[in-house]
C-alpha cells in the first residue's frame, strides 16, 4: 500500500464509500476479540427486557469498522492521529444472514500546513445517522 | 443523583502494563473485517517502517476500557452500572501501538456534567509505553441515565 501523498488531497475530496454489514456473527466475533461481553450485543431476551428492538452493534465495532473507508483510501493505518466519534443511534441486528447494512461515506473537511488532513466520516442505517461528530485527523504522505 | 463535580481531576494508580500480542491484533483486526496486511503480516508492517504488527485505530479501546473499570466501580462516585452507556469516544495517538508494546495506563476524570437528568463522565486514559512515553490518549464519555422520579 502507498501513502496518499498531501499534493493529491485538497478540502471537498470525497473518498470512496463503501457498504458495511453486520450480522450476528459480527457481533460475536468482535465481543470475543474485544472482551465486551455486555449482553445486550448477544442476548435478544435481554436487549428487548430493556426496550431494544433486538441485539445492537457494539457501538466500537461500528466505529472501528467505518474508519476503513479514511484507512483504506489513505493507504497506511498507522497514519491515523486522532479518532473521534459520538454514538447516537443504535444500530439493530436482525437475525438474518444479512444482518445490518451501514452506508459510509467521508470527505475531507480541514488540510492543514503539516500535511494533516480533517476528514469528516457520515454512517447511515435505515436512513438515519449512527454517529454524529465522527473526525478523523491523519498524516498525509509528502 | 448527580455525581459530584469535585471528582473532575481525580487520578487512580497506574495499572498493571497490557501486553500486546500478535495473535491479539490479527484477532481483533479480523474482528473488524479488515483486510489491510499491516495488522496481519509482519514482514508488511516492518516494509512500511514499523518494527512490527500495526495495531487497529481502536485498538487502544481494549486496554482503556479494562483501565476504566477503576472509575465505573469506584465507590466513591457511586455510579450506577447498568445505566451506563458510552455516548463519546475518541482517541489521539502519538504513534500507532504496535505488537510486543507493554502499556501502562493512568486513568483520570477529565470532566463531569449533567443534562437533562443525565450524568455524563468523561474517563481519560493514557497509555504509556515501558519507557514512559505517551502512545495514545483515550478519553470515553460515560452516560449515566437519570432514574425518572415517581412524582
Amino acid at each position: 500500500m502507498t501513502l496518499i501523498s498531501a499534493k493529491s488531497v485538497s478540502v471537498g475530496l470525497e473518498l470512496p464509500p463503501q457498504a458495511f454489514n453486520f450480522t450476528r456473527a459480527d457481533l460475536v466475533r468482535y465481543a470475543g476479540a474485544s472482551g465486551d461481553f455486555n449482553v445486550i450485543h448477544w442476548n435478544e431476551r435481554v436487549a428487548k427486557e430493556v426496550g431494544l428492538p433486538s441485539v445492537i452493534a457494539h457501538g466500537m465495532l461500528t466505529m472501528g469498522t467505518v474508519i476503513r473507508v479514511v484507512t483504506d483510501w489513505l493507504g497506511d493505518p498507522g497514519k491515523v492521529l486522532e479518532y473521534s466519534a459520538r454514538f447516537t443511534r443504535p444500530i439493530p441486528i436482525p437475525d438474518t444472514d444479512e444482518g445490518a447494512s451501514v452506508l459510509v461515506s467521508a470527505k475531507v473537511t480541514e488540510v492543514l500546513d503539516d500535511g494533516q488532513a480533517v476528514i469528516s466520516i457520515t454512517a447511515i442505517h435505515n436512513e438515519l445517522t449512527v454517529l454524529a461528530k465522527t473526525t478523523v485527523t491523519v498524516q498525509l504522505g509528502p | 443523583m448527580a455525581i459530584n463535580p469535585e471528582f473532575i481531576g481525580r487520578t487512580y494508580p497506574p495499572t498493571q502494563a497490557y501486553s500486546v500480542g500478535r495473535e491479539k491484533i490479527r484477532e481483533f483486526a479480523a474482528a473488524l473485517g479488515e483486510s489491510a496486511r499491516c495488522f496481519f503480516d509482519v514482514d508488511e508492517a516492518r516494509a512500511m517502517g514499523y518494527p512490527d504488527l500495526v495495531a487497529p485505530p481502536t485498538f487502544a479501546i481494549l486496554v482503556s476500557m479494562q483501565a476504566s473499570k477503576q472509575v465505573i466501580f469506584d465507590p466513591e462516585l457511586a455510579l450506577d452500572y447498568t445505566r451506563v452507556v458510552h455516548g463519546e469516544q475518541k482517541f489521539v495517538h502519538s504513534r500507532p501501538i504496535f505488537a510486543g508494546d507493554d502499556l501502562t495506563s493512568v486513568v483520570s476524570v477529565d470532566s463531569i456534567r449533567s443534562a437533562a437528568g443525565n450524568d455524563m463522565i468523561t474517563v481519560k486514559t493514557e497509555l504509556r509505553s515501558t519507557g514512559g512515553d505517551l502512545v495514545s490518549t483515550a478519553y470515553s464519555l460515560l452516560v449515566s441515565r437519570g432514574v425518572e422520579e415517581s412524582p
